[in-house]
């Protein structure tokens, strides 16, 4: 096989990299640059602007016009740290419980019959495939003070008062919660469906409960599907829009919806941009050593 | 199982598909709910679906959201497959990390980010947002989840069938389109499942990427709700619902046809 | 052996990485011969098979078939077909259209193709087979499938990776007959790989017995069982007793073992010379009174048309024997070990 691809492959492998370079690469670049700039009063609303007609003299000084002051302003502004760091911690803690919640879930899924096992996974699955933001919608009229749990457990003498859920981080990490519960039970189940039986078995032949059979054979060898589900439910959590905007209120602001108000409501772009760019390193950058140590144990193991 | 075990096994589920299904199935019974309040129970009316099939603009986004979820769902299956080829079997290449990054990144960017870039791209190309940008916008998210899939899917084939077939006298890629694509086949068709209700889904890139005219349904119903409850947006979610589990249920069905033969 | 061979391999070399997987190996194989690659598993066998078919190229040396040299021709091009050790059947096709796979991609027209599969499905005993889905046959239809549909195009040679190992015993030993059977009547050259030393003795023509990339010995099944040239391939075949000692040329020449000394007819070793001597079980004879080194019967293990006994020499060491099923050697009777010279086979220290 010749180092250098052969033409069939460099087809194949041509349209989809010509399309991700025009709208995904080459939009991150325009990002990437527009964080460089300064807001103006334009349409668009930054400067510099590169245009073709511009010669050699106006594009080098439009060059050294651009700055890092966005991301200074990123670094120091309270309000971007804050959603950034409450991003993290409401998806930290919302991921801790849908674990928490998933984990009996998808335990008894795996130990159901084994002739049930399609139809229920296929169940716990099929709200994921309709429509996020009406699952999201949902919530809000069970959420809402004159909504149907308040008004339930007061009917039921439970509570006085509303419990003013709606529009807190609460409701937001409810939220979280239900709308990616299937991400976190797929892996889970998975990984405990794959368990061998008579591991559980030989344990308790020699002489375990039921509790520590679970501790120390069920749990341990569920630590990949945990660690997978929890990966796929904190990343997009982190970055989710959609929630704090519908469940939230002013005080939950997470960095989604900062960079979302930024851009729309002030208009400012670079500063937008530049908390975009660092995210995209933050997020992408483990991904990319992830595949790279894959490739390089695939190699070896030729 | 043993007796404990087993109640305990059946309460986790009971639980646990009630909180899934709760919250939709109060949905579903708001939109039959005469009154538009969510507390009191007004009596049995389909009067909000009749009043839906004369909301023009649900209706417009509904039809603008089938179709651009159609036509990016064959884009991005298309693609992803092209870049799962690629990165499956075509060992290291030069760029292959940027390739990787680029056909992964919308796995774990957040849809603002990748909205935020499109949007500057297309304003910067000087496109016309509108149904084009949308689709385009649709098929670059999706493709990654597709890619993923299918990656997946093709890492599990076994390649004696693809060598038996070239042994045979067929060339590579007719040893693929012949032996690899129909071995694949379930996971294509999960695929274009995935990225057509990705799209039909999504608000976050569409508000971004969209232009006048080609408004999606899930923007007319998160403008709505952002201006309070309307039991037609609960007509539209139920109708929404059903016609996703109808499709589930076909597909179930017909894998259930296909083991069985 | 033919004049001119069909498939010539002249020192072929392949390494992966740092491994060897093959050292200048060289063979020929003529026309409708019956060869059998032959080693444990990691000698090269499947490596140099896969050479053959041209999924690998070689580093070093040349394959040509026909005198036409195989390098420039991709797998899809080449007249040599491939039995898959997994089948590898196509699943989304029925039978006639896997075995069809070949003939279609020759572009055949229809009632050639129609007659061709009807022809081959008939050689392996599959008529009517046509319109079955894979998943329907039996582990030794499929096996039959995959055969017809390699055999279908009509490729001058035919590998067989392992063709027998995922049969049970009496399957193994009716389509053993049935493969030799397909292959004289179709006079086509069969390459089979196997690591089963009792298949290869009996199906092929010849052997090459493989070891770490390289081939040991070239022969017929009974020469390669009773002359070995190495002691690899003294153990590999059949079974055998190896015991070290020295070459004694006072007064004759004769093999000094730990437990006494044995005749030997001519040999080239030298006086004084370290060697391994190879005997088989069949070789060494039993009696109750006699001449011969004394023992006792250590174990008795009755195996059907023979008997194999373990002797534990009264000097030391043991001994595997092999004698009539109606022998009537019990455990722990006393016995005397007669070991006829020229029996055995023998070895030079160096010689691995």
């Amino acid at each position: 096989m010749s180092a250098r691809m052969s033409r069939a492959r460099r087809a194949v492998l041509a349209l989809p990299y010509l399309w991700l370079s025009v709208f995904f690469i080459a939009p991150m670049a325009l990002v990437a640059k527009i964080s460089l700039s300064h807001p103006a009063e334009a349409r668009p609303p930054y400067e510099p602007v590169f245009s073709f007609s511009d010669g050699f003299a106006v594009a080098l000084e439009k060059l050294r016009s651009l700055n890092l002051d966005a991301y200074r302003g990123f670094a120091e502004d309270s309000l971007y740290l804050e959603s950034f760091l409450t991003s993290l911690a409401v998806a930290a803690i919302s991921t801790l419980i849908t674990l928490f919640v998933a984990y009996p879930f998808a335990l008894a899924l795996a130990r159901a019959p084994q002739r049930l096992r399609p139809i229920f996974i296929g169940l716990a699955v099929a709200p994921f495939w309709t429509s996020f933001l009406i699952r999201v919608y949902a919530w809000i009229a069970l959420l809402k003070d004159e909504g149907l749990i308040n008004h339930a457990l007061m009917t039921l003498g439970l509570i006085h008062e509303p419990l003013g859920i709606y529009a807190t981080n609460v409701a937001v990490v409810i939220g979280i919660v239900y709308s990616y519960l299937p991400f976190m039970l797929l892996p889970l189940y998975s990984a405990l469906e794959g368990q061998d039986p008579s591991l559980r078995e030989a344990a308790a032949d020699l002489g375990a409960t039921p509790a520590e059979v679970f501790r120390r054979v069920t749990l341990p060898l569920s630590r990949r599907g945990i660690i997978a589900g929890c990966l796929l439910v904190f990343i997009p959590a982190v970055g989710e829009f959609v929630i704090p905007d519908l469940l939230g209120g002013s005080d939950s602001l997470m960095i989604g919806r900062t960079i979302w108000n930024d851009f729309f409501a002030n208009r400012d772009w670079p500063t937008a941009s530049a908390a975009a760019i660092v995210l995209l390193l933050l997020l992408l950058g483990p991904l990319l050593l992830a595949e790279r140590l894959r490739l390089k144990d695939e190699r070896l193991d030729r | 199982m043993s007796a404990p075990a087993g109640l305990a096994g059946r309460t986790a589920l009971t639980l646990g598909f009630v909180f899934l299904y709760g919250p939709i199935l109060v949905l579903a019974a708001m939109s039959f709910n005469a009154s538009r309040l969510v507390t009191v129970w007004g009596g049995f009316s389909t009067q909000w679906y009749f009043s839906l099939l004369e909301n023009e603009a649900l209706l417009d986004s509904a039809r603008i959201s089938l179709e651009a979820a159609a036509v990016s769902a064959t884009l991005a299956t298309t693609l992803g497959l092209l870049a799962a080829v690629a990165l499956t079997r075509f060992g290291a290449f030069r760029t292959r990390s940027l390739f990787f990054g680029a056909a992964h990144a919308p796995l774990v960017l957040p849809e603002v980010v990748l909205g935020l870039a499109l949007l500057t791209a297309f304003v910067a190309f000087g496109f016309n947002r509108g149904f084009l940008t949308l689709v385009i916008a649709h098929a670059t998210f999706t493709m990654c989840f597709a890619a993923v899939a299918l990656t997946s899917a093709l890492r599990d084939l076994d390649p004696s069938q693809e060598e038996a077939a070239m042994d045979l006298g067929a060339t590579p890629l007719q040893a693929f389109v012949l032996v690899a694509l129909p071995a694949i086949a379930p996971a294509l068709a999960s695929a274009y499942l995935m990225t057509f209700t990705l799209s039909l889904d999504d608000l976050v890139i569409a508000s971004f990427a969209t232009g006048p005219g080609a408004t999606t349904l899930p923007m007319r119903i998160y403008s709505q709700v952002r201006l309070g409850v309307t039991p037609e947006v609960n007509a539209v979610s139920t109708l929404l619902l059903t016609f996703v589990f109808f499709l589930l249920a076909v597909a179930a069905l017909l894998r259930r046809r296909a083991t069985r033969d | 052996m033919a004049a001119v061979p069909l498939l010539a391999v002249e020192r072929a070399s392949k390494r992966f990485g740092s491994v060897v997987a093959l050292d200048e190996v060289s063979l020929d194989v003529g026309p409708g011969e019956f060869f059998a690659l032959l080693g444990p598993s990691g000698c090269g066998k499947t490596t140099l098979m896969r050479l053959i078919a041209g999924f690998e190229a070689p580093d070093a040396g040349r394959l040509s078939l026909d005198g036409q040299d195989l390098s420039a021709l991709p797998p899809h091009r080449r007249p040599v077909n491939m039995m898959f050790q997994s089948y590898a059947l196509f699943p989304h096709l029925d039978v006639f259209e896997n075995v069809a796979f070949g003939l279609r991609r020759k572009g055949l027209a229809r009632e050639a193709i129609k007659k061709r599969v009807e022809e081959l499905l008939e050689i392996v005993q599959l008529q009517g087979f046509g319109s079955r889905r894979i998943e329907q046959l039996s582990g030794g239809q499929k096996q039959r499938v995959a055969l017809a549909r390699s055999l279908a195009p009509g490729p001058k040679l035919l590998l067989l990776d392992e063709p027998l190992a995922a049969l049970d015993r009496k399957l193994r030993e009716e389509t053993q007959l049935q493969l030799k059977q397909i292959q004289r009547r179709l006079n086509t050259a069969f390459v089979i790989v196997t690591h089963d030393q009792e298949e290869a003795l009996a199906l092929a023509d010849r052997i090459a017995v493989m070891r770490a990339g390289r081939i040991e010995q070239i022969g017929a099944p009974p020469d390669v069982y009773r002359r070995p040239q190495t002691r690899f391939v003294a153990d590999f075949i059949g079974a055998t007793n190896l015991i070290e000692g020295r070459v004694s040329r006072c007064d004759g020449v004769w093999f000094v073992a730990p437990f006494g000394q044995i005749a030997l007819g001519p040999c080239t070793l030298v006086d004084g010379a370290r060697a391994t001597l190879s005997l088989r079980p069949e070789d060494i004879r039993l009696s109750r009174d006699g001449d011969g080194l004394p023992g006792r019967i250590a174990q008795a293990s009755f195996r059907g048309q023979s008997t194999l006994l373990w002797v534990a020499l009264d000097a030391g060491g043991s001994l595997r024997v092999s004698c009539a099923h109606d022998a009537g050697f019990v455990q722990g009777e006393a016995v005397r070990v007669a070991i006829p010279p020229d029996a055995g086979s023998l070895f030079a220290e160096d010689s691995r």
